[in-house]
């Protein structure tokens, strides 16, 4: 089963042309682009109202790594899953969720996704297939796989992706969930978002193989390494490896190169990088620039036409702020509910 | 000898009490997740990797449970690692290597092998971080014989127990409440020790003893001003470790005061609250007692993101001040 569509006679023919071009129609890749910009302005707007007091706590944005979110995602389906990071909000928000209920979460409140329970760190949005973003950095991964499990048991034909940060390659759940996923041919996609670093620990200082699809090898499934920052080759990517795992062949490696712009989270002095790093990807790798300007090259849409994504977007956005700060807070008298399961 | 003694923070004790460590006995190193250039997730280490070098200031890869056991495995070999856990939290993910083998491994090898390790945790609520970043997990490992389990509440118990632990032959695990690491108080320059396992009186009293640790040391503290102007005269015992636990500081408050409330932060079921009570219970204190002994600790809940919410799961200044008054006046 795919989502996608034939070849679009909308769109320039050529083989040549990013697999993107070829799979999908104009809207959608138009939509692709409204979403990264939803995800870029979303977390602005978390930063934002962060600094005004408004969120309290920490958060940890992926600002420059739109494009690994909305790639990954752009071949699921409503009923396939995820499991998230503690920088999930791209995650989140590609896999269909609400931002309004998504700030409502950041601002505590009832109407948020975990009314108000798990913040930023653990934004999640079940009914469209996104199980949670993780406090524990490895944590969704066997979950991930305990997923597949169910897909398999129950012959949906739902597949599970579980995305992790290059940092979480090194705990032991990584290991132990590739192997029983190879082991047992289950419908899941691993799938490491490598920013380069782990807070402050390069993946040189922290990882004795230079590449974290070079781990496939071990658990015999495939490794696959794409440019995070490339729209088209990360979803292409996706693909094959929802293929695979819809038609039995068992999991895939993914790992996407990319970069994050912001700190860590709030408390990074940024002591481990340099500016011109930093700077370098801004200005010459941003994911969302380079996306926007190949669809201006293959003439899907013109200036006028992003100019109404991101008014439609900051719309959106502004929004979702408004119903965030309109809403109830959770009642003190609450607070034992849903650590067990209401009986009637 | 005297020792000039400056205002320093509690963060700042415990990064001195690592470089005095570090300076005076080779053996000592550190090891943990960002505690290089980074500085450590709350700033604890700081600059010591400048000072010390990434030999000795070691940047782990994201691997509690591996990192861990290779403490434990220098610490049994001749080293004297301090092993820093970036969120208390993260202890879940270490605990067979710190429960199946540093509390273990002398007994098990019939006392042929000393585990003189000592982990820090950054402990406790109140930052915003949910679930997962917010435990007071120290009384699980307070039930594991072989551990020794700390909770310095000021500064200068951080620095003092700090260097009592890399100074004990066995393994000590540090709960350090992470809104304690800014505050500040007096300490010493140079090199001293404050013993583990030993409680200590930080206000005297004649009308009700409240046992506190950590943070609700302070909270119990700030209580008994308020409850001294309504003529409650309360007795505050800084329990400081909970496992050995000083039962004779505790008993004989206890037999002064007759009345016994404590106070912590970790869930209050099967808490530490639990083991202070059931030891007066099953001492000469208990024929003192006027009144039921009262536990407050933290709710029965996974700690909740939202604010206010997050604050009502654990003991607040006016729950101490609302218990210790019924106390006070319950009984005989
Ligand atoms: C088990 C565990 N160890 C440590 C942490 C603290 N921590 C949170 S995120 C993070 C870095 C994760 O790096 P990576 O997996 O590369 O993800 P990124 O932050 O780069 O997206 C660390 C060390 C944690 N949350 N959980
Ligand atoms: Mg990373």
């Amino acid at each position: 089963m795919t989502v996608a569509q034939a070849k679009p006679k909308d769109l320039p023919v050529g083989a040549n042309l990013p697999f993107i071009y070829r799979e999908y129609s104009a809207e959608r890749l138009k939509q692709a682009l409204h979403k990264m910009y939803l995800i870029r302005q979303f977390e602005e707007g978390a930063e934002e109202s962060y600094m005004r007091g408004l969120i309290h706590g920490t958060m940890h944005l992926s600002i420059g790594q739109e494009a690994s979110a909305m790639g990954i995602c752009m071949p699921l389906t409503n009923d396939d899953q995820i499991t998230s990071t503690h920088r999930g909000h791209g995650h989140c928000i590609a896999k269909g969720a609400e931002v309004s209920r998504m700030f409502a979460e950041f601002f505590g409140k009832t109407t948020g996704y975990c009314g108000g329970l798990g913040g930023s760190m653990h934004i999640a949005d079940v009914s469209t297939g996104n199980l949670g973003a993780n406090g524990i950095v490895g944590g969704g991964i066997p979950i991930a796989v305990g997923a597949a499990l169910t897909a398999k048991r129950l012959k949906s034909d739902r597949v599970v992706i579980s995305f992790f940060g290059d940092g979480a390659n090194n705990e032991g759940a990584f290991h132990e969930a590739l192997n029983m996923a190879s082991l047992w041919k289950l419908p899941v996609i691993f799938v490491c978002e490598n920013n380069g670093y782990g807070m402050s620990t390069s993946m040189a200082r922290s990882t004795a193989v230079p590449n974290v699809a070079d781990r496939a090898a071990a658990y015999s499934m495939p490794g696959v390494i794409v440019d995070g920052n490339v729209l088209s080759d990360v979803a292409e990517a996706s693909h094959e490896a929802v293929r695979r795992a819809r038609a039995g062949e068992g999991p895939t490696l993914i790992e996407s190169k990319t970069y994050r712009y912001r700190g860590h989270s709030k408390s990074d002095r940024n002591r481990y990088r340099t500016k011109e790093e930093i700077e370098d990807w801004m200005t010459n790798r941003d994911p969302i620039v380079r996306y926007e300007n190949e669809l201006m090259e293959f003439g899907i849409i013109d200036k006028a036409g992003v100019e109404a994504i991101r008014e439609a977007v900051a719309k959106e956005i502004a929004d979702g702020i408004e119903f965030a700060k309109a809403s109830p807070s959770p009642e003190i008298r609450d607070l034992e509910r849903y650590v067990y399961t209401e009986t009637v | 000898m005297d020792q000039a003694v400056r205002e320093l923070s509690y963060a700042q004790a415990i990064q001195e009490a690592m470089a005095i460590a570090m300076e005076t006995d080779e053996r000592v190193f550190l090891m943990g997740e960002d505690i290089g250039v980074y500085g450590g997730a709350f700033q604890v280490t700081g600059d010591l990797v400048e000072r010390f070098g990434a030999d000795r200031v070691i940047d782990t890869p994201i691997s509690e449970l591996g990192g861990a056991g290779v403490a434990v495995g220098a610490a049994v070999t001749g080293l004297r690692p301090i092993f820093e856990f970036q969120f208390s939290d993260f202890a879940t993910l270490a605990m067979e290597q710190i429960v199946n083998q540093a509390a273990k491994m002398r007994y098990m090898l019939g006392g042929a092998v000393s585990v003189p390790v000592v982990m820090r945790f950054p402990a406790g609520s109140g930052t915003g971080a949910a679930a997962q970043h917010s435990q007071s997990l120290e009384a699980w490992l307070g039930h594991v014989p072989g551990l020794k389990v700390i909770q310095p509440a000021t500064p200068y118990d951080a620095k003092g127990m700090l260097l009592a632990a890399v100074a004990d032959p066995d393994p000590v695990m540090i709960f350090e409440h992470k809104l304690l690491y800014k505050t500040k108080g007096p300490v010493p320059e140079g090199y001293y020790t404050v013993p583990i396992g030993k409680a200590a009186i930080r206000r005297e009293g004649r009308d009700l003893t409240i046992v506190a640790t950590s943070i609700m040391v302070h909270k119990a503290l700030e209580a008994a001003k308020t409850l001294e102007a309504e003529g409650i005269d309360v007795e505050v015992v800084d329990l400081r470790t909970i496992r050995p636990m000083d039962k004779e500081t505790v008993i004989e408050s206890v037999k002064k005061t007759s009345r016994l409330l404590c106070v912590y932060e970790g869930v209050k079921t099967l808490g530490v609250g639990a083991e202070v009570s059931a030891m007066i219970a099953e001492s000469e204190a208990f024929d003192f007692l006027d009144a039921p002994i009262v536990r407050l600790g933290g709710a029965e809940t996974p700690i909740p993101y939202n604010p206010d919410l997050e604050k009502a799961t654990v003991p607040q200044v006016p729950d101490i001040l609302a218990a210790a008054r019924s106390l006070a006046m319950g009984g005989r």
